[in-house]
This record gives structure tokens, sequence and C-alpha cells, in this order.
């Protein structure tokens, strides 16, 4: 019904925070010009980066099931927009629906997201290490 | 049925991407991150259907099929266009550019 809007207000709130991040990244970046570094190598992934995969997979899963919900006639181009806000009964169905299902899949975008920050920090500590090892030989 | 469409589609855009790495002139990491975003937003769906139908879930009507199949294919159409929309946007290798400011 409205499920999406829920990863809709996620994504929203991540792009804001990437901007944030990405400009504070940047302005670190210029006061010490190898701080995105490591002092071994370019090993390190930058938060703002990290950011952008999450919203990539946000914004783009909502693209496409705001698309699913036009085919499927509950997403309308005039107020309010929502078939089912029209009717206070459906609007209480819309309601739980984005509590359920909505949260249910901005929780797994999100963990998934949290997966490959672990494998991407898992990677970038194993290159760090073999540079290290690379250089004390 | 969508769903389905929807993770081939994603497998298909992450191996063209490590196929293409550590290229990236084509942006595919953003249509794969797309594809799999969408996948999974389904796939919470399906979760969600399949506990309320059950079995029923995996027996729909051909009439539901076709027209889920027609959501999938669009779906994915669609991500390829905003994929393409967002490369000449960024215009990695500077096509756009080079074509738009080319002397006649």
């Amino acid at each position: 019904m409205a499920c999406f809007l829920v990863p809709v207000a996620e994504a929203v709130i991540t792009t804001v925070v990437a901007k944030a991040v990405k400009s504070k990244e940047e302005k670190l970046s210029l006061q010490k010009p190898d701080s995105n570094q490591t002092k071994l190598g370019n090993v390190k992934i930058s938060w703002g980066r990290k950011l952008r995969w999450l919203n990539n997979m946000l914004w783009g899963g909502v693209a496409l099931l705001a698309f699913e919900h036009l085919w499927h006639g509950e997403v309308v181009p005039w107020f309010p927009f929502l078939t089912a806000a029209a009717d206070s009964a459906e609007a209480m169905e819309m309601l739980t629906e984005m509590a359920t299902v909505g949260v249910a899949m901005a929780v797994l975008i999100t963990s998934v997201w949290a997966l490959m920050v672990i494998v991407a920090n898992a990677f970038e500590k194993r290159e760090l290490n073999s540079e290290t090892k690379a250089q004390k030989e | 049925m969508t769903l389905l469409i929807t993770v081939f589609a994603a497998v298909a855009a992450t191996l063209a991407w490590y196929v293409a790495a550590p290229k990236n002139e084509l942006k595919l990491n953003v249509l794969a991150l797309m594809y799999w975003g969408a996948s999974l937003m389904w796939f919470v769906d399906a979760i969600f259907e399949f506990v309320e139908l059950k079995a029923e879930y995996f027996t729909p009507e051909p009439v539901e099929m076709l027209n889920d199949f027609f959501l999938g294919l669009s779906a994915v159409a669609l991500g390829l266009v905003i994929w393409l929309v967002y490369l000449l946007i960024k215009d990695p290798k500077g096509v756009v550019r080079q074509a738009l400011l080319r002397k006649e």
C-alpha cells in the first residue's frame, strides 16, 4: 500500500548524513592530506563512500517499489497520492503495513549494508596487515 | 515472479561489475546496488505475503503470473533507464561533455 515510504524516510536521513560526512571528510583531507589514507597506502574506504552504498540500495529499491505501487494503482499522481489514504479504514491498514512490512524492509536493507561494511572493514584490515608485513620484509 | 526477475537482474549487474573491475567507468555498482535494494524489499514483501497465504503463495493464477512477469520486466527496464540517466549526468568518461562542446 505504502510500505516503501518507510525506506524513503530512511533514505532521506541517510542522504543528509552522507552529505555531512562527505563534506567533513573533504575538510579533513584538506587539513591533513593523508587522513583519508593509511600511512602505508590507499586501503581505507571513507565513510562517505560506505554510506553511498546504503543510499544507492535505498533509493534504487524505493524507485522500483514506487513504480510497482503505481502499477497496482496504489499510488496516483493526484492528491492524496495514496489511494488508501482516501478511506479511514484503508488508511489504518496502510499504517499497519508501513509499521510491519515497511520497517522490516528498512531493517533488512540496513542489516545487509552493515554486513557489507563489516566485510569491507575486514578487507581493509587484511590489506593493511599484508602491507605492514611486506614493509617489514 | 517480480522478485525472481529482479534477483536475476541484480546477479547479472553484479557479475558485469565484477568482470569490468577495477574499471568502473559504467558505474555498474550503482545499477547492481539498485537492483539488490529492490530485491531485498520485494523479498520482505514476499515473506509477509507467504505468511498470509501459506502454500497458496506458490500457486498463483496464470493471469497474476503474467502480470507479475510484465511488472518485473518493466521494473528492470526502469532500473536500466535510471542508471543510464545517472551515467549520462555523471559522465565519467566525459563523452557527453565532449559531444556537447564539440564545434561543428
